[in-house]
């Protein structure tokens, strides 16, 4: 048998081809060009020996399939180029398809994008039953949609429902969720999985039929009015002249059956028109920048297994419950029981949330120990402070904490708003200390800024990185300054929003425009959501100019604090604002309310507050949610669109 | 080979009383909230543990073996050995006991021994009667045959399940409930409904005054608190042992109906121990541990002594236990500094203390010259007993233990003798020196 380079074949006794993909020089399998030139290649072998069924694998343990090779992306200039990237994976596939015997892929780990879509072009689907197994096309992510076969596969085996769900939103599902959804027909514990691939493929069940409202589904004239329904959900929460690849992949399905080289050049469906836009370029970019923060602290061995968190706040309770909920043993200490009551409680709606599963859930909860006495804080890996801002108070916690600690621990602030210099100024080794910044809500808030003061050991704030990554959050390296990047931005951001309110804009208006411009929450509900208080605080330590926002001191002043006390600038119900009409919005009042917000971005990195642009553009995307689309802040100025 | 034994921590979850229905927590959630704070204080990892004993009475169908439970869910990893020790009330001073054994022997330096019961969640099984139809349907082959089972089956046995609890508190070679041989002592002694009263309200005061004093939530001459917190899944929190009542005066427990010998009886459910779930641990090292992890003991345990007695009179089972012990080391009743005499029922404690006074008893059954004396009763109990806080049987042996140690630093006193009497005819004792 001939022998490739990222493919291995091989025959057995019983007249079976393992196929694995094992690509060479990478720790992970993704589909560049030369594997799937490769991969045509070994299909014609295979077809050429005639077995009794084929199954494909992976060689890595990591996963299957990452998906196709995004650094590839970066070459595409046309949408021709494009074509001919899709055809080297979409010629294949249809081959695969076609193999007059059984063909099953055995899915253990990630399969993602183009690799699903190679799973989708065999038979039969095997995935180990398994919380690392992991199947999604993302590819709506990056600005397009799923090129090589899957627009078209997907919904066949699902129903254009439940397959539009996953292509519109990107979501991944596991082993079990894809057996009950039909994606695949076998999920099974890995020490069984070889064998049942195996008798999948001797033994060919009959393939899985859609049952008959659901096939109607896939019928050319019914897919434009199910397309229709979805798009009205779709239009519910992207334009398309700020994300089209959603757009495009209702029209591509409905119109031209998911098929790329069936849509006319120029239709909007169509690849070169989504290169076309900026938002394709600008979501890659984002991809990018995300994989260097993913990056961040891979230089150290370092390992946190235990926590050790003081202070059982909203804050300091959901960081117990992350690192719980990510397998390390966490001590939370506060005063008293009863003030650890509310962060127990939030935790254990956070674990059945997330980890669903029985076994999982009492693991985690297991691994969450309150602690009022403090004593684990002797043993722990990690120290986190997340007590109030008061600095009197801080220095004598970490007068007591330094003393206790094992030597190599990170003692860690969660200040948001106090220097850590001044925190650290009598330890005994003020090199000690880091800032561990996290945001509210730290169950769903990806990033994590890194705060080095001055005398912060380089080290230790690379295993702090290493830290936050183990608990799969987005670590920021930053210097300490006020209000390090987030806050600092998001403050002249919203003082001038707040002092707009003052001359008379409605917050309805001003927050229609900046969700058009394509934030997640316009500035008025966001200090509404962050809490007004917060808002007046943080405006002075940021040194807003002179006195504070006439309407924001007045409601401060009356206790209408925002969304936690019931009413702010909204009044809240059942945990949404509720919001008058919009006046009607303009580019000039979009400039003006986005205009502090990118200087102060500019004035940042120009301080050195991050280290380049780049990361200030990723910050701001993942800490403020700044229009994705648009490539971040700084981007976006350089490029003036 | 005599070896120093030492008390290096200990905690306890709150006693949570069974309310007719499956409490919060299963007993492994229990053993595994109470052990995970204690090792999480330790300045080695759970790791280095050399192995986890755990007293249990009734382990429930999916937990056996819970000893093994516990130690995985509280981080011990796969290679410290877990296991479970059964010696019915006494399980939990039975896993101390069994870890002394195991240092002693040269197997072990540093133990996690505890126990613990979550009777509120006892089984209720089905009777002979209905075992056997189960099996003849499983049997049956046709739709007749089923059929005609059906007619057979009469709904008194389905709807009349055997209260696995009641089962595990009759005595299986005498027949007599636990509360029926507190008669018997009763009897024996002479001991009246109103002592008994009084005993029980007595318990409660001293639980309610000790918890007034915030003793057992807060860490005191140089120990941790003894009991650690519990939150449910609502994060709903359990703070102290609820079974204690403020209105439990001996008038009010006068008016309780005799519950084991109906009518005549005078062992009442007011003046017996609670039906309870909880958990107790306590950690165990020897010198060479002590150095090697920097640890500093809080207390020692010097002896422990186990006998046997007749079942019907299994309450006096202390008495049989702490004798040998006083002789062994020259030490009269008075010599101990405080005591912890599990209440089982009121009749029993003072059944125990009747014993040691009758110069009759002293001789025929424990082969003495004369009398014992009278136990200090201000020495006995002093922050009550299971009577008020409930008796989740494998916990109480290690709760006792534990804290006779917290009285005995808390007066800046030396030793004590903590002791429990177990169902089927049995006693155990233990000889704790504060250090």
């Amino acid at each position: 048998m001939a022998t490739y380079i990222h493919w291995q074949l091989e025959s057995d006794a019983q007249g079976l081809l393992w196929l694995t993909l094992d690509k060479a020089g990478a720790g992970t399998n993704t589909l560049s060009g030369e594997v799937l030139e490769e991969f045509d290649k070994v299909l014609d072998a295979a077809a050429a020996l005639a077995p009794k069924g084929m199954i494909i694998r992976s060689g890595k343990p990591s996963g299957f399939v990452a998906g196709a090779d995004i650094e590839e992306f970066l070459q595409i200039k046309t949408g021709a180029d494009a074509l001919r990237m899709v055809r080297r994976g979409w010629d294949p596939f249809n081959k695969l398809a076609q193999l007059p015997f059984p063909t099953v892929a055995l899915i253990d780990g990630f399969c993602m994008g183009g690799g699903l879509e190679l799973a989708l072009a065999c038979r039969y689907r095997v995935a180990v039953d398994d919380p690392r197994t992991r199947m999604a096309l993302p590819e709506v992510m990056l600005g397009i949609w799923p090129l090589m076969g899957g627009a078209m596969r997907l919904p066949r085996l699902v129903a254009p429902p439940q397959a539009l769900d996953m292509m519109l939103t990107g979501r991944a599902v596991d082993a079990r969720r894809a057996r009950r959804l039909g994606l695949v027909d076998v999920a099974v514990p890995v020490r069984v999985a070889e064998n049942a691939a195996r008798m999948t493929a001797l033994e060919p069940p009959q393939r899985r039929k859609l049952p008959f409202p659901a096939s109607l589904m896939t019928l050319g004239m019914v897919r434009p009015l199910i397309a229709a329904m979805a798009r009205k959900q779709v239009a519910r929460r992207v334009r398309r002249d700020h994300y089209p690849a959603p757009y495009a992949i209702l029209d591509a399905w409905s119109k031209y059956d998911g098929d790329p080289f069936r849509i006319p050049e120029g239709d909007p469906a169509s690849i070169g028109a989504l290169l076309a836009s900026p938002t394709a370029a600008n979501l890659i970019r984002i991809f990018f920048l995300q994989e260097r923060l993913k990056g961040m602290g891979k230089e150290t061995t370092f390992e946190a297994r235990h926590v050790h968190v003081i202070g059982a706040g909203v804050m300091g309770g959901d960081i117990a419950a992350v690192c719980a909920m990510r397998g390390m043993t966490v001590t939370l200490q506060d005063q008293n029981a009863e003030r650890l009551a509310p962060a127990m409680g939030r935790a254990q709606s956070l674990f059945k949330r997330r980890l669903r599963d029985r076994l999982r859930i009492r693991d985690a909860t297991d691994r969450l120990i309150v602690d009022t006495a403090g004593g684990g804080a002797r043993q722990a890996d990690v120290v986190i402070e997340a007590i109030f801002e008061n600095l009197e108070a801080k220095r004598a916690l970490f007068a007591q904490l330094e003393k206790i600690v094992r030597p190599g621990a990170i003692l860690a602030s969660n200040t948001s708003s106090l220097k850590l210099a001044d925190i650290s100024a009598n330890f005994a080794n003020p090199a000690r200390l880091v800032g561990i910044h996290f945001f509210n809500p730290v169950p769903q808030l990806q990033l994590v800024e890194i705060v080095s003061g001055e005398g912060t050991d380089p080290v230790i704030a690379r295993q702090a990185a290493a830290f936050v990554r183990a608990i799969d959050k987005l670590p920021l390296p930053v210097k300490d300054s006020p209000g390090f990047l987030v806050n600092r931005v998001l403050g002249p951001y919203l003082q001038q929003a707040l002092r707009m309110v003052d001359e008379g804009v409605a917050p309805e208006t001003m927050d229609a425009a900046m969700v058009r411009f394509g934030m997640p929450m316009g500035p008025i509900e966001l200090a509404d959501v962050v809490g007004l208080d917060i808002c007046m605080a943080v405006g002075r330590e940021l040194g807003g100019d002179g006195a504070p926002p006439k309407r924001l001191d007045e409601l401060v002043k009356s206790k209408q604090l925002g969304k936690k006390s019931g009413s702010g600038f909204y009044r809240w119900k059942e945990g949404k604002a509720q919001k008058g009409t919009a006046g009607p919005v303009d580019d000039a009042l979009i400039e003006r309310l986005i205009r502090p917000y990118l200087l102060e971005a500019q004035k940042a990195v120009a301080e050195g507050v991050v280290a380049d642009a780049d990361l200030a553009d990723a910050g701001l995307i993942f800490g403020t949610g700044f229009a994705p689309f648009r490539g971040g802040p700084l981007h976006y100025l350089k490029a003036g669109t | 080979m005599h070896q120093d034994i030492f008390i290096v921590d200990g905690a306890r979850t709150p006693f949570l009383k069974s309310r007719n229905r499956p409490g919060p927590f299963a007993a492994s959630d229990l053993a595994t909230a109470a052990g995970r704070a204690l090792l999480a204080r330790q300045p080695f990892a759970p790791s280095a543990l050399d192995e986890v004993i755990l007293g249990c009475a009734s382990p429930s169908v999916d937990e056996v073996n819970i000893g093994r439970v516990a130690a995985l869910r509280m981080g011990c990893g796969v290679k410290v050995p877990g296991w479970t020790v059964m010696r019915n009330c006494a399980s939990g001073m039975q896993s101390i006991d069994s870890a002394i054994a195991n240092m002693r022997s040269g197997r072990g330096d540093l133990i996690l021994a505890g126990g613990v019961d979550a009777l509120s969640r006892a089984p209720l099984l089905y009777s002979d009667a209905m075992v056997m139809w189960f099996s003849q349907f499983a049997a049956a082959r046709t739709v007749g045959q089923k059929a005609a089972l059906f007619l057979k089956l009469r709904p008194s046995q389905l709807l009349t399940p055997v209260i696995g609890i009641m089962r595990g508190l009759t005595d299986p070679v005498c027949g007599l409930l636990m509360g029926q041989t507190a008669e018997n002592l009763a009897h024996r002694f002479g001991i009246t409904r109103r002592r008994m009263d009084e005993f029980s309200a007595r318990s409660h005061a001293r639980v309610i005054r000790s918890q007034g004093d915030g003793l057992l939530r807060s860490a005191h001459d140089g120990m941790p608190a003894e009991i650690e917190p519990l939150y449910d899944a609502k994060g709903t929190l359990y703070l102290d042992d609820d079974g204690v009542r403020k209105d439990s005066s001996a008038e009010n427990l006068a008016k309780l109906r005799p519950f084991f010998d109906r009518k005549y009886g005078s062992v009442t459910a007011g003046n017996s121990s609670q039906i309870t779930d909880g958990a107790a641990w306590v950690l165990l090292a020897t010198e060479d541990a002590l150095r090697r992890h920097d640890l500093t003991p809080l207390g020692r345990i010097v002896d422990s002594q186990w006998a046997g007695l007749d079942p019907e009179q299994m309450g006096l089972g202390p008495v049989h236990a702490v004798t040998p012990i006083l002789k062994r080391h020259g030490l009269a009743l008075d010599d101990l500094d405080a005591w912890e005499i599990n209440e089982a029922f009121a009749a029993q404690v003072l059944g125990c203390i009747e014993a040691w006074k009758s110069v009759d008893y002293c001789r025929t059954e424990l082969g003495l010259e004369g009398a014992l004396g009278a136990l200090d009763e201000e020495k006995l109990n002093i922050d009550g007993g299971a009577i008020a806080l409930g008796h989740p049987v494998g916990a109480s042996g290690t709760r006792i233990v534990l804290h006779l140690l917290h009285v005995l630093r808390r007066s800046g006193k030396k030793r004590g003798i903590a002791s429990i009497c177990i169902g089927g005819g049995l006693g155990g004792a233990m000889l704790v020196e504060a250090v």
